[in-house]
């Protein structure tokens, strides 16, 4: 049976499909849209407007890259502020025209430099998770491969969330984990057994709702299968009349804690 | 005292007796007072000098101070009503050293996890409120933390009140794993409930403020405002030296590098709190409007 660590390690592997992948295999006629109209356009998160199955729907994802020097220009995945405006802009785009979000997340975590803090790193996710708590659009968010803290939830608070098998999701990486609990990351392996990263963890915890099975990730069948749930699960969610509502308690349901008697007192 | 009169201004007494304090008393008469150390400037003063100033140094600088200690600065007397209570962190993910850690801190520090929440009255002002504790786990964000805080903004939201929200934290607490995660989220819904009720949430931050926390609720307010100093950030300080093997810019992430960069709107010194808050509710306070002596009334 593969480890948690096992997963971690899969889920980096360069050659699995990135965001990219999944957007030309999977819609039709998708039109890039660039920059958050404030500062710059992070190559970290590409976005834009595609149809699927028919339907217009915006699509918004974390990209890697394959090469080096594709990871270069993406940032190795890594959004700044600029990547999660953008996302936030495009939203707010879809919710006018009353198209579905669909995301796909991929990043070890959200940019870590000097630039990234001085043009409000943390301003900018919070401003996300904020506005998409109560988006009036479907917005699924499918994690495939790296789901990385904060800088993952920013793309998935969300009605619905899927993970490959292999894709992981995680407060923190279990190398900052080991090196904060034993001040030695190089026990990352056991770290991550603590952690409930994998998609079972996930969707054990009520976090994803399903699992994707990636035995022949990248085929033309996997990225049709993709297309034929995400289709569906639209038609479900394009029903629901009280989208916001629904996808507020699914949010404020997490959490496990103990409650003394005395707690109820106002 | 320097032999200079006019350099006076520039001396700093070395001890009490310089400072023409308590000079003629004979020592045995009076009991010792505890001292305390500015870490910034490395002054020594009697506690209770730094108590009059609210733990704050006249050199400018902020000392952390407990929850309680907060709410006794800001609260009107009598004027905070705990909500809340007894809600403590469970161990869903079986953490290592995580229920023994909690548990020894709920007893060292008397409070049930790292935030207190309850209804106050600051200067006759009517507000929920919340203030984080740093000595529980720095303040970290768990599902207690989370469900406490997203408690408070519901009840606000029933009883049509604003929030007033002291932010103390190093994130997402690691040892709830995804859970800790998932507060951020039921956080932020939370509060976009509240204001979208057209109520008023006021957040100020203090030393320190970041990661998971600067990423959802703590940045989320309408009115933003910072302790002098602190430091407010999504990456650690250090992890960003590591990652970059930069030196970082002076004052880096210091509430006067957010005010700069446009991401709060205003730093008040903790003496000043309580007064810039009153004002603030009174201001959003539905159809006020302050009675003027200007006018042509007699
Ligand atoms: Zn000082």
């Amino acid at each position: 049976m593969a480890t948690a660590y096992d997963r971690v390690r899969a889920a980096r592997q360069s050659s699995r499909p990135t965001s990219y992948d999944y957007i030309t295999g999977i819609f039709d006629g998708f039109i890039e849209l660039h920059g958050d109209r404030r500062f710059a356009d992070d190559h970290a998160v590409i976005g834009g407007i595609g149809r699927l199955a028919g339907r217009p729907v915006t699509v918004i994802g974390i990209e890697k890259g394959h090469t080096a020097k594709e990871r270069v220009y993406r940032s190795f995945g890594q959004p700044g502020p600029e990547g999660y405006r953008k996302s936030l802009r495009l939203m707010r785009q879809a919710e006018k025209f009353g198209r579905p979000v669909i995301c796909f997340i991929d990043t070890s975590g959200a940019f870590c430099g000097v630039g990234a803090e001085e043009r409000g790193q943390g301003q900018a996710i919070a401003e996300s998770l904020y506005e998409m708590s109560s988006l009036d659009v479907p917005i699924i968010s499918v994690f495939i491969g790296e789901g990385g803290s904060g800088g993952a939830l920013a793309l998935a608070v969300a009605d619905r969330v899927w993970m490959l098998e292999n894709a992981v999701y995680s407060v923190i990486s279990p190398e900052g984990c080991a090196s904060i609990l034993w001040k030695d990351a190089s026990r990352a392996e056991q770290a991550a057994d603590h952690l409930m990263l994998t998609a079972d963890d996930a969707l054990n915890l009520g976090v994803a709702d399903r699992i994707i099975d990636e035995s022949d990730i990248g085929s033309e069948d996997f990225f049709e299968r993709i297309r034929n749930d995400l289709s569906h699960e639209l038609d479900v969610l394009s029903a629901d009349g009280s989208l916001a509502e629904n996808r507020y308690r699914r949010f404020r349901a997490f959490g496990t804690y103990r409650e003394r008697e005395d707690a109820a007192e106002q | 005292m320097p032999d200079i009169p006019f350099l006076n201004f520039l001396y700093k007494p070395r001890n009490e007796l310089e400072k023409g304090g308590r000079a003629f008393v004979p020592a045995q008469d009076i009991e010792k007072e505890p001292e305390e150390t500015c870490p910034n400037c490395h002054r020594s003063f009697p506690k209770s000098t730094f108590e009059k100033q609210l733990f704050t140094c006249s050199c400018g600088h902020h000392m952390r101070i407990s929850a309680r200690q907060r709410i006794g600065f800001i609260a009107d007397r009598d004027g905070f009503h705990e909500m809340f209570r007894g809600i403590t962190s469970a161990d869903p993910l079986s953490f290592p050293g995580y229920g023994k850690k909690t548990e020894t801190l709920r007893l060292s520090t008397g409070e049930d996890d790292a935030v207190i929440c309850g209804r106050a009255v600051i200067s006759g002002e009517e507000c929920a409120m919340f203030v984080m504790e740093p000595s529980f786990l720095m303040g970290s964000m768990g599902s207690a933390v989370g469900e406490k805080i997203t408690r408070l903004f519901e009840y606000a939201l029933n009883e049509r009140l604003p929030v007033v929200g002291f932010a103390v934290s190093g994130g997402a607490r690691m040892q709830e794993g995804l859970l800790s995660l998932m507060q951020m989220a039921k956080t932020s819904a939370a509060v976009k409930r509240h204001s979208d009720a057209g109520l008023m949430y006021l957040s100020i931050l203090t030393d320190p403020t970041m990661g998971g926390v600067t990423a959802s609720f703590a940045m989320e307010g309408d009115i933003i405002i910072a302790e002098p100093g602190a430091l407010i950030g999504f990456a650690g300080p250090r992890v960003i030296e590591q990652t970059t093997r930069k030196t970082l810019p002076e004052g880096f992430q210091k509430a006067e590098f957010l005010l700069e960069h446009g991401f709060i709107d205003a730093i008040v010194p903790r003496t000043e709190q309580k007064e810039t808050i009153a004002s603030l509710i009174s201001m959003h306070r539905p159809g006020n409007t302050e009675d003027t002596d200007d006018g042509d009334s007699v």
